[in-house]
């Protein structure tokens, strides 16, 4: 299954040329900044914009062609906008149900209990729809969405809109059900968390144009990675949360690369991503005891960068073969005589858990 | 002061105008409703033009449209003739006359208020409802017609409201046939002419106080909508 795009569009100054094919799987982030056509490629796949001579394919069904046109209503899409636009006439349960209705029972995969509980809903049923907050909004927009059994969910920035609290609140919700529901995903973002907490795999777009797609991995493998615009480097960990001991710290990792966080009791056990600013991470050629930062891992450069702004990016790689990038500055490389293929001691003051 | 005694006559003029009204209304709200979907949904050069040709009426005298109404759909004129050439008869001094030129009359009290209406709504809403499997119509009564209803029913108000108060584009082009093309307007004239004052304040005043609960209706919902400004 694939997602596949052909479209060309001049409007002004704007333009805009596309020929992509993404795996129709699992989460796909499209990464750019505002204004460089991402919102007008969504809105091509999803059949609200008619660009003429664009192609759309979705598996084997053709949404649009040179002859065809698939209307929105029968193409069997999620959408959840920036803004959660709840149909304001209808109580939190109409709108949950608006799609449900008009989805063939036997093509009904989710009903409205799984689809409540995995978002938190069930509280929510009974209150008018004016009353809830944005997050609560923005949930019950994307379970609306949910139980129509789409094909594809496609999210243009839905937490865009969000405080960073909310954001926080109902990002857990989104990555639940990315692994959760089995519904390929787009994702449109220009925030570089979002992207490392939820995506397979990263399309770049600039200026109307996008990059072939790449991993997650691939996309954080390069120091000029545009994810790395706003904070830095920072790598993506995936590894099982354990329990909390008596400590509240729980494990994280396999034998060799473990690390003890602290997380939330929601946090849950299992499968999880950690984020590691790049920043956040110090070396040592030996392993320092009497030292308050307790996460030591034992890791080989595999390549020095320099950065801008005089700034060194240690490329290295763990005993579980994941990435840890790590950032110092050329005179703590030069006072080690760091060099490619030295073990070293990564020590990682902070983590930011992201599932 | 009101005893409302009616003649046989004002009777027969009273329900001519309510027919007409009626009909006018419900053929303005079909077609002003996609027209004004339409408009609202981009600024080509086209729409700028058609929305001034849905709103000369306003500016026009009455008897301007009256009469290239009367040109165009009289036994001579090309929709006339060609009405006759096709064993029907022409429009001028009918009943399907006026009620075509009541329609273009009141064409941009219907279209505005829509248009305010749907230009408030915008399109995510509708656009959410097809994304979620609504077809067009689903579409038109499950969202539009709801979240819209302040601009439908003002529309339809100001419409009817509107072709109660036609004089001129009816003298023009229906003349004054009793049942057919006589209403309340021109019955009005008419009993002024004759000096019959009495039947003609009866018949003002009733309308004075008909066009004023309308027009009190309008404006109520229009405080509570904000859906057009006319």
């Amino acid at each position: 299954m694939s997602l596949q795009i052909r479209a060309q569009l001049q409007r002004g100054d704007f333009s805009l040329e596309v020929d992509t094919c993404w795996p129709a799987q699992g989460v796909t982030a499209l990464f750019g900044r505002s204004g460089c056509g991402k919102t007008t490629l969504l809105r091509i796949i999803a059949g609200l914009e008619r660009v003429r001579g664009a192609q759309v394919r979705f598996g084997d069904q053709c949404w649009q062609s040179e002859s065809q046109w698939l209307p929105v209503e029968k193409r069997r899409l999620g959408l959840v906008f920036q803004e959660a636009s709840l149909l304001p006439h209808l109580s939190v349960t109409g709108n949950l149900l608006y799609g449900y209705r008009r989805t063939a029972p036997a093509l009904r995969r989710l009903q409205l209990p799984d689809v409540s509980a995995m978002l938190g809903l069930e509280s929510l049923l009974a209150r008018p729809v004016e009353e809830l907050s944005g997050g609560q909004k923005q949930r019950v927009a994307l379970g609306r969405a949910l139980l129509c059994s789409p094909q594809l969910l496609l999210l243009d920035e839905p937490l865009a809109a969000l405080d960073t609290q909310t954001k926080r609140e109902i990002m857990p919700f989104l990555s639940r059900l990315a692994q959760a529901s089995g519904i390929p995903m787009v994702l449109i973002t220009h925030a570089p968390d979002e992207v490392q907490r939820l995506a397979d795999r990263v399309v770049f777009m600039r200026d109307g144009c996008a990059d072939e797609q790449c991993s997650l991995q691939e996309a954080l493998a390069k120091p000029e990675s545009p994810l790395f615009a706003d904070e830095g480097p920072s790598s993506v960990l995936e590894g099982e949360l354990g329990v909390a001991d008596e400590h509240g710290m729980r494990l994280f990792g396999p034998e060799g690369s473990q690390l003890r966080v602290q997380a939330p009791d929601a946090a849950g056990t299992g499968p999880t991503r950690l984020r590691v600013l790049a920043r956040d991470v110090s070396v040592a050629l030996d392993d320092p005891a009497r030292i308050s930062i307790r996460n030591h891992l034992v890791v080989t450069i595999r390549q020095l960068h320099d950065l801008p702004d005089n700034r060194v990016l240690l490329d290295t790689v763990m005993q579980d073969g994941q990435t840890l990038l790590i950032e110092i500055t050329p005179w703590s490389a030069q006072q080690l005589a760091l060099a490619a293929g030295q073990h070293v001691f990564a020590l990682i003051k902070s983590v930011a858990l992201m599932r | 002061m009101l005893m409302i005694e009616l003649s046989a006559t004002d009777w027969q003029a009273i329900r001519l105008t309510l027919t007409l009204c009626f009909f006018t209304t419900v053929i303005l709200l079909t077609i002003a409703t996609p027209l004004a979907w339409w408009l609202s949904s981009g600024r080509s050069a086209l729409r700028v033009v058609v929305q001034t040709v849905v709103a000369l009426p306003l500016v026009l005298p009455p008897t301007v449209l009256g009469f290239y109404l009367l040109v165009t759909l009289g036994p001579r004129g090309p929709i006339g003739s060609a009405l006759e050439s096709m064993g029907l008869s022409h429009l001028a001094f009918t009943f399907e006359g006026i009620l075509l030129a009541s329609v273009l009359y009141s064409m941009p009290f219907a279209v505005q208020p829509l248009l305010e209406a749907f230009n408030n709504l915008g399109r995510r809403h509708v656009e959410v409802a097809s994304s979620l499997g609504a077809g067009v119509f689903d579409r038109f009564f499950t969202v539009i017609l709801p979240l819209c209803r302040g601009g439908f029913i003002v529309a339809a108000t100001l419409s009817f409201a509107h072709t109660v108060g036609e004089f001129g584009v009816i003298l023009m082009l229906g003349g004054s046939i009793p049942g057919e093309t006589k209403v309340l307007s021109i019955l009005i004239y008419e009993h002024t002419e004759a000096m019959n004052y009495a039947a003609a304040h009866r018949l003002s005043l009733l309308l004075v106080v008909f066009s004023f609960a309308v027009l009190f209706v309008v404006y109520s919902i229009n405080r509570r909508f904000q859906v057009a400004k006319v």
